[in-house]
């Protein structure tokens, strides 16, 4: 944002006392807290901790983005690949209000992120300052927990809270306010302690063996269990504990769209997505079984279908860390509070080892079903425009599912989610619970600087593309390596699906127009392609995953694609359709 | 009315929470996400030193009186939440009437109206009289019916306040809260506690 013209310039903090500004106190924060990378915008209300940040750039590296949206989504993208919190830098006003979609998108999807925004003088709240925006009271519900500080005193033990709430329990955003004269203030520094208790906060419930035992109970007795996972499995870090439990117990488990990578996509009892776009078996099978074992997620309606006719048939085994989580949706015969990298365990040691061979070979069937009808033709195309699901599959067998894939929202999120093939843990970032179009250009700037070593694909639409595409500045600048694939397809292609299936294919304001891609990003110094045809993709692939640094790969794909099997809304998940 | 309707009852939800700026924002959020409307809502500092009580009146079914007092549980600076049917707690709003003294000079019935109904007078000046009660709604209503003919000046009303019968008070589980390891019946909600009979093959 601009800085006004009357604002003051604050000198940079003295060193020859022992007092130091709020300013500097926050970035020792940051570097006691591990903090390597922060996204930022500055401006006016924020300049103090910027001028302290110009002599702390060899210990914190600030990546310059285009819009603090786009900040929000880089630290999210961080912080899902990493498992760090993401730390994001916004002045006051117009750039903390910019923040809001990313925080709304990080608090449904449980992403840890602290948020910093500069705020104008506290003798000026309340007066309709320049760029003053009531930023506490405009993101309480879209933050775990947020605070004003006024006083430079303060920083140290709430920046410290901050860090605490943020990645514990079910982690979330926390933003902290801080008005300039705070920023300012000298005062006497007592040195920095970390948060590991809050009085009235607690992040993980006690583990009850009295529900391990029944759950485990019913599992032993279970003909037909299904377990179902979520992000709370990659959250607890608890992928091995849950690879011990689904192999002992032999169970077929399936995904919700956060929870992919928490098992190998190859895993032989790994059996696929779960909700709308989801795989068929897992979706009619889901009102087939007998014990139901929902880990580390909160049956969002996309999963669910309609609820009346959810699962009816099953007794339902919920682990979650959040209590509030149980029985929101769907009524649990046994809650399994806690931490699932606690619970998992005890759970497992429980259990008889087993193999539900027949149990998974229906699993399969309708895996069959699904390839013969949707899939094959999907993946491997010989005629006519490209699909998206064969430029997945291409990148599969170049990248060997190895690399962390970055999706937008829309066709291609659900395409991406479905096919690409995932090895490692913490691989799958895309917007979930929000679906924020624009989220995956900065969110994979993020993901590459939490994941240094991986290569980072992002796989976006032609529409979310133009939402946030301005992150290609922040690309050029910093030389992040990061791979960019447009799935373009003329269209704002989910509504228009649904324009299609529901609306009598009245194709209203779906026919969207984009720039030349390649030439946008030629513009930023980025290479890039356009392919249109299926013999070009295997080579242009290969050519952007070659590539030194970024590359801009835009795939022409077939216009009106429906993304099937489909479970329509208000339909029950056996109700999904193959076509 | 449709099920949902005949499930709803009044509901006394009882919140203990830090003392903390935005605080009553985040938790009536809770309830304006909903759309659901807060009846009567009372906040005060508790017994215990720092600790505000929060009392919470609303129209619901339980299944959703549970719900909310479990995100409500869930903000960082909420200690704990309780939820109470009216039988379950004992519950007093206070009420003040303006009454013009003349007219109360004048009529003795009036004298005799306001002690039937438990009044009593809190100011006494020359052109107006305040008078106090406490009860339950009804009968704060009732005493504004009788001095409406004679000219009530001015009525106020304020929240509900609610003791818990089956209650212990919070000192005791506070000092758990302070403990890094509280015991289980602290940090878990009673619901729960009490729901472990649910299980059957």
């Amino acid at each position: 944002m601009e800085v006004a013209q009357q604002e003051i310039l604050t000198p940079a903090a003295t060193k020859e006392t022992t007092k130091i500004s709020g300013s500097v106190a926050l970035l020792e924060a940051l570097i006691a807290e591990g903090v390597d990378t922060i996204f930022g915008y500055p401006g006016g209300a924020i300049m103090p901790i910027y001028d302290a940040l110009y002599d702390y750039n060899e210990k914190l590296n600030h990546v310059l983005v285009r819009h603090e949206q786009g900040g929000t989504h880089a630290g999210q993208g961080y912080a899902r690949t990493s498992g760090k919190v993401g730390v994001v830098f916004a002045t006051s006003g117009p750039g903390a209000t910019n923040l809001v979609t990313g925080l709304a998108d990080a608090q449904i999807d449980s992403t840890p992120l602290v948020c910093i925004t500069g705020q104008v003088f506290a003798h000026l709240l309340g007066t309709d300052a320049f760029q003053e925006t009531d930023v506490i009271n405009i993101t309480t519900p879209v933050t775990k927990w947020n605070y004003q500080v006024t006083d430079a005193n303060e920083i140290p033990e709430v920046i410290a809270k901050a860090f605490y709430i943020a990645k514990s329990g079910r982690p979330g955003p926390v933003l902290i306010d801080i008005t300039k004269n705070a920023q300012i203030q000298l005062f006497d520094y007592e040195g920095y302690t970390k948060c590991d208790h809050i009085r009235s906060y607690r992040p993980k419930p006690i583990v009850r063996p009295q529900y391990i035992e029944q759950a485990a109970t019913l599992i032993n007795q279970a003909k037909k269990p299904f377990i179902l996972f979520g992000q709370g499995i990659l959250l607890g870090s608890a992928e091995q504990e849950f690879k011990a439990f689904v192999e002992k117990s032999g169970i077929p488990a399936a995904w919700t769209i956060l929870g992919a990578g928490a098992i190998p996509t190859d895993h032989p009892l790994n059996v696929g997505m779960l909700g709308m776009h989801g795989n068929y078996g897992p979706n009619v099978l889901t009102n087939d079984c007998d014990v139901l074992i929902a880990i580390g997620m909160r049956f969002d309606d996309r999963v669910t279908g309609r609820l009346d006719k959810y699962a009816k048939q099953a007794k339902v085994i919920h682990l979650d860390i959040d209590p509030a989580e149980i029985d929101k949706n769907v009524k649990s015969t046994v809650p399994v509070w806690g931490d699932c990298k606690e619970t998992l365990p005890l759970l497992t040691a429980l259990i008889e080892e087993k193999q539900h061979t027949e149990w998974v070979k229906l699993f399969n069937e309708y895996t069959q079903k699904e390839v013969d009808a949707v899939i094959h033709k999907e993946l491997n195309p010989t005629e006519g425009e490209m699909t998206m699901g064969e430029v997945i599959k291409q990148l599969n067998d170049l990248t060997k599912g190895e690399a962390v894939i970055v999706t937008d929202v829309g066709q291609h999120q659900m395409v991406a989610c479905r096919y690409a093939q995932f090895n490692k843990t913490r691989s799958n970032v895309t917007s979930g619970g929000l679906g924020t179009m624009g989220f995956a250009l900065p969110a994979a700037i993020g993901a590459k600087y939490g994941a240094q070593d991986r290569t980072v694909v992002a796989i976006i639409g032609d529409g979310g593309f133009q939402m946030t595409c301005q992150e290609l500045g922040t690309i050029m600048q910093t030389g992040v390596d990061v791979k960019i694939i447009i799935l373009n397809n003329r269209f704002l292609g989910m509504v228009r699906q649904w324009q299609e299936l529901f609306n009598e294919r009245r194709y209203s304001f779906v026919d969207i127009q984009s720039p030349d891609f390649v030439a946008l990003a030629a513009a930023y110094r980025i290479p890039g392609k356009c392919i249109a045809e299926r013999e070009d993709l295997q080579g242009a692939l290969k050519e952007m995953l070659d590539n030194k640094g970024s590359f801009l790969l835009e795939v022409m794909v077939t216009k009106e694609n429906n993304v099937f099997p489909m479970v329509p809304q208000g339909c029950s998940v056996s109700e999904i359709r193959l076509k | 009315m449709s099920n949902q309707d005949i499930d709803k009852q009044e509901y006394n939800i009882t919140i203990y929470t830090e003392n903390q700026v935005g605080l009553l924002n985040r938790i009536a959020i809770i309830f304006t996400r909903r759309k659901i409307n807060i009846d009567s809502l009372n906040t005060s500092p508790s017994e215990i030193e720092s600790i505000h009580r929060f009392n919470v009146v609303i129209t619901e079914s339980e299944e959703v009186v549970r719900k909310l007092t479990r995100q409500i549980e869930k903000q960082v600076e909420v200690l704990k939440v309780y939820y109470h049917t009216n039988e379950d707690v004992i519950w007093q709003e206070l009420a003040l009437y303006k009454v013009s003294t003349d007219v109360i000079a004048e009529k003795v019935s009036v004298e005799r109206l306001l002690r039937e109904n438990g009044a009593r007078a809190v100011v006494i000046r020359k052109d107006y009289t305040v008078f106090e009660t406490t009860g339950h709604r009804e009968e704060t209503d009732n005493l504004i019916n009788i001095l409406q003919p004679y000219g009530l000046i001015e009525f106020v009303r304020s929240a509900r306040v609610a003791i818990i019968k089956d209650s212990e008070g919070f000192n005791s589980k506070l000092r758990e809260f302070e403990r890094l390891e509280p015991g289980e019946e602290v940090i878990e909600n009673e619901y729960l506690n009490k729901g472990a009979k649910v299980f059957t093959m």
